[in-house]
């Protein structure tokens, strides 16, 4: 069997606005466009993903949220009614996906081997988060490749960004054994935003761009501050300055996500490609991709 | 009128008492004590059961579940190996309506919620499944609002009773909560389950020690050393306690009873019961402020349109020296209220009624004029919001009949002045129907030459007490 590769790492957030200023078919409410700078990131991320052959989208959504172990979906097929609990009114979202098993359970096995508390996520009326689906939909709106689902453990919150670090940098490099020896080509997605203080009301049309701004001038400078040192190839610096990060900026990487990420490509020392940055309800949102065909010994 | 609820209880949020009570005696005595809670419940001849759930997060204000009939099947995000929760409920729609309506009229931001297939959250299912199987009584769900503080949450239970008192409906108030939020990291037996700490074992106890005596303001006002001590943070801080404790006009001599204290996965999970008959002892210990209206950070959006707003303008810019209240038999004053510009009474008690003087915005203590005041020390015009004027115009009635032991329901009729009928009857038309014309009283509208101080808009109270 080939060595299996990662083909592609993206910090790929999940706010449903996108999926409603897209009015796919899916999706129930509708909406005269709006944060067109995230959507035709997407585009860009699509159009470059497309070029890559690979065979699986591995996910880590922070709106899965676990607070007792790292869990993995764990069935073929999933498919039902999304409804976001906090924005109904954006996004209620039929969704239908796949799931890669095999590459889900090695992933566990690995992680259990390394001493993370996991487990597979079997029951068939388990509902899959918006976030998967939203992502999902943002890299791949056919659905047509199947999807390893990972939840987002809440270490942060019991113990310390450090200690989330750790785990998440486990689980990084066990994903990404588990990827080589699987055989198969994967993207690797983190699901989340960069600052995330949130506005606390919504214009009557949500759309509405008028009023889309980030919500303060240190949310900006610190996702600026992110963002160039992924442009640079100073992954490192990210991991380094994460603690800080996550508490000042509130940012959604304290599920994990990020670190993750970037441990399942081994701290890219190469630059990643920034696709797009726009805020979404005041939070800070980049679509960035680390493409590693260009930089690992990958076969493509 | 008597507070319309009937009875208060706190429930935890885990699925086990649930879905799976025979594997531990603990989660037995939890599902006996939900047991017990239904049966108190079912004979309480309550109309509604109102459920503050912190597992249900939101971020834009909070949200009320409207659906008549939410169907769906849920499962829980980490206990999803004990089984899945079909759920069907019946939901007062019009009751959610009218409480997001009195929300906006005490200034909060908050939206009802009427999806098929929205996800209704683990502590509210489980609340309901234990608490209300047969659906006999309806009920409402109500979000914790990952931002909100004390003030946004006392709001809302006041605005639930404004809602609960003009349909004359006696509730059931729930809230589903841990006590200590920390769970096991690991997978555990079963059979093995504790509360997580030893510490968290002494806080829950102190906790419930005071609940049992019936203290919930003050448990409500150690909400955040409870949060900095024994809750891990998750979406949402520690919070239900300010809902329930408002819920129950913030008192100490509740009557309570710790159905049952038992671990789940290692956090705290606690039924309580507080009985609203008092115990005959208690006051408040603590004194955090009381507060009737919210004027937080909601208007972020608008960030540019209020940084425009003029700023209040202190004491020696704001018209005539200001006096004492005027003393005397039947005279009701508070020091809530501002200062009078002359020699009479905030209000005056006569038989039933009560006669207000008439009460402009200026805020008690600084004198200041919210909105901005409408000219500056040499007569010229300024710019003014008359929308936040009118607003603290019926702030200051609130707390003047407040004082008097009356309240914005109990007012029968209102004179209000305006100095520019053309500029400013709209604004504050707006406010006066989020606020006091929600409450139905008459009202009589004039246009003045001017008012003693710099402001635009001034009313005259009539109200019951």
């Amino acid at each position: 069997m080939a060595k299996g590769s990662i083909v592609a790492g993206c910090l790929a957030p999940h706010p449903p606005h996108l999926v409603y200023a897209e009015n796919p078919p899916q999706n129930e409410p509708t909406s005269e466009g709006g944060w067109e700078q995230l959507r035709w990131g997407y585009e860009r991320l699509r159009e470059s993903l497309s070029k890559i052959d690979h065979d699986v989208l591995v996910i880590l959504s922070p709106h899965w949220q676990t607070y007792v172990g790292t869990h993995f979906l764990g069935l073929p097929h999933f498919e039902g009614l999304s409804v976001d609990p906090i924005f109904p009114n954006l996004f209620r979202y039929s969704y239908n996906l796949d799931i890669d098993v095999e590459l889900s359970k090695a992933i566990h096995d690995k992680a259990a081997n390394a001493g993370l508390a996991v487990k597979m996520m079997e029951n068939p009326d388990f509902r899959v988060d918006y976030g998967t689906i939203t992502t999902g939909h943002m890299v791949n709106p056919a659905f047509d490749k199947p999807l390893v689902v990972i939840s987002s453990n809440r270490s942060r919150h019991y113990y310390s960004v450090e200690v989330m670090q750790e785990m998440m940098m486990e689980l990084g490099r066990v994903t990404r054994d588990a990827i080589l020896e699987s055989g198969k080509k994967a993207v690797v997605l983190a699901s989340n935003s960069l600052s995330h203080r949130h506005f606390t009301t919504e214009s009557d049309v949500p759309e509405d761009m008028s009023k889309e701004h980030i919500t303060s001038h240190a949310m900006h400078l610190w996702d600026m501050r992110i963002i160039d040192y992924m442009r640079t190839g100073q992954a490192q610096r990210i991991i380094d300055e994460m603690p800080e990060f996550t508490e000042q900026a509130i940012a959604e990487s304290d599920g994990g996500g990020l670190t993750w990420l970037l441990s399942t490509l081994t701290v890219p020392t190469y630059p990643a490609i920034l696709h797009g940055y726009g805020t979404i309800i005041g939070t800070g949102n980049a679509i960035v991709e680390w493409p590693c065909y260009a930089h690992e010994e990958v076969e493509v | 009128m008597t507070n319309p609820v009937l009875a208060s209880y706190v429930v935890p949020v885990h699925p086990h008492p649930l879905l799976v009570p025979e594997q531990n005696e603990g989660w037995q005595r939890l599902r006996d004590a939900f047991d017990e809670a239904r049966q108190q419940i079912s004979d309480s001849g309550a109309d509604i059961i109102i459920i503050y759930s912190t597992t249900w997060p939101s971020i834009i204000g909070h949200q009320i579940q409207a659906d008549p009939n939410p169907t769906w099947t849920l499962v829980d995000q980490d206990f999803h190996d004990l089984g899945s929760m079909d759920y069907s409920f019946r939901i007062d729609a019009d009751f959610a309506e009218a409480w997001n309506k009195a929300n906006h009229a005490r200034g909060l931001q908050s939206r009802t919620v009427a999806y098929n297939g929205f996800p209704i959250d683990v502590g509210s299912v489980v609340a309901l499944k234990l608490l209300n199987p047969d659906n006999a009584i309806p009920a409402v769900i109500v979000s914790s609002n990952v931002y909100a503080n004390r003030a946004e949450t006392t709001v809302l239970a006041k605005s639930c009773l404004d809602v609960l008192k003009s349909t004359g409906k006696k509730a059931v108030a729930v809230t589903a909560m841990s006590m200590s939020n920390r769970m096991f990291t690991e997978f555990i037996d079963a059979a093995d389950d504790k509360i997580h700490s030893l510490k968290d074992d002494e806080w829950n106890r102190k906790v419930l020690e005071f609940l049992e005596e019936g203290r919930l303001e003050d448990v409500a006002q150690l909400s955040r050393t409870i949060h900095q001590q024994i809750r891990v943070q998750k979406v949402v801080t520690f919070k239900p306690m300010w809902w329930l404790s408002a819920m129950n006009d913030n008192r100490n001599d509740l009557t309570g009873r710790v159905l049952a204290y038992e671990a789940l996965h290692g956090a705290g999970g606690a039924v309580v019961h507080l009985d609203p008959t008092s115990n005959g002892m208690g006051d408040k210990e603590y004194d955090e402020d009381d507060v009737e209206m919210y004027h937080g950070e909601r208007n972020v959006l608008d960030a540019d349109e209020s940084e425009s707003t003029p700023e209040s303008k202190q004491v020696d810019d704001n018209g005539p020296a200001l006096w004492d209240p005027a003393e005397g038999k039947d005279a009701v004053n508070t020091d809530s209220a501002p200062k009078p510009v002359g020699l009479y009474p905030h209000a005056r008690r006569v038989g039933d009624l009560l006669y207000l003087s008439g009460v402009g915005p200026r805020q008690p203590g600084t004198n200041a004029i919210p909105g901005g005041p409408i000219r500056d020390a040499n007569g010229e015009p300024l710019e003014y919001d008359i929308k936040a004027q009118t607003r603290a115009v019926v702030e200051n009635i609130a707390r003047i009949l407040e004082e008097a032991g009356s309240s914005m329901e109990k007012v029968v009729d209102v004179t209000s002045f305006l100095v520019d009928m053309d500029r400013d009857f709209s604004g504050y038309n707006e406010v006066w129907a989020e606020t006091i014309g929600h409450y139905g009283p008459t009202r009589t509208t004039l246009a003045i030459r001017a008012l003693p101080t710099p402001i635009a808009v001034e009313m005259k109270v009539i109200a019951k007490i």
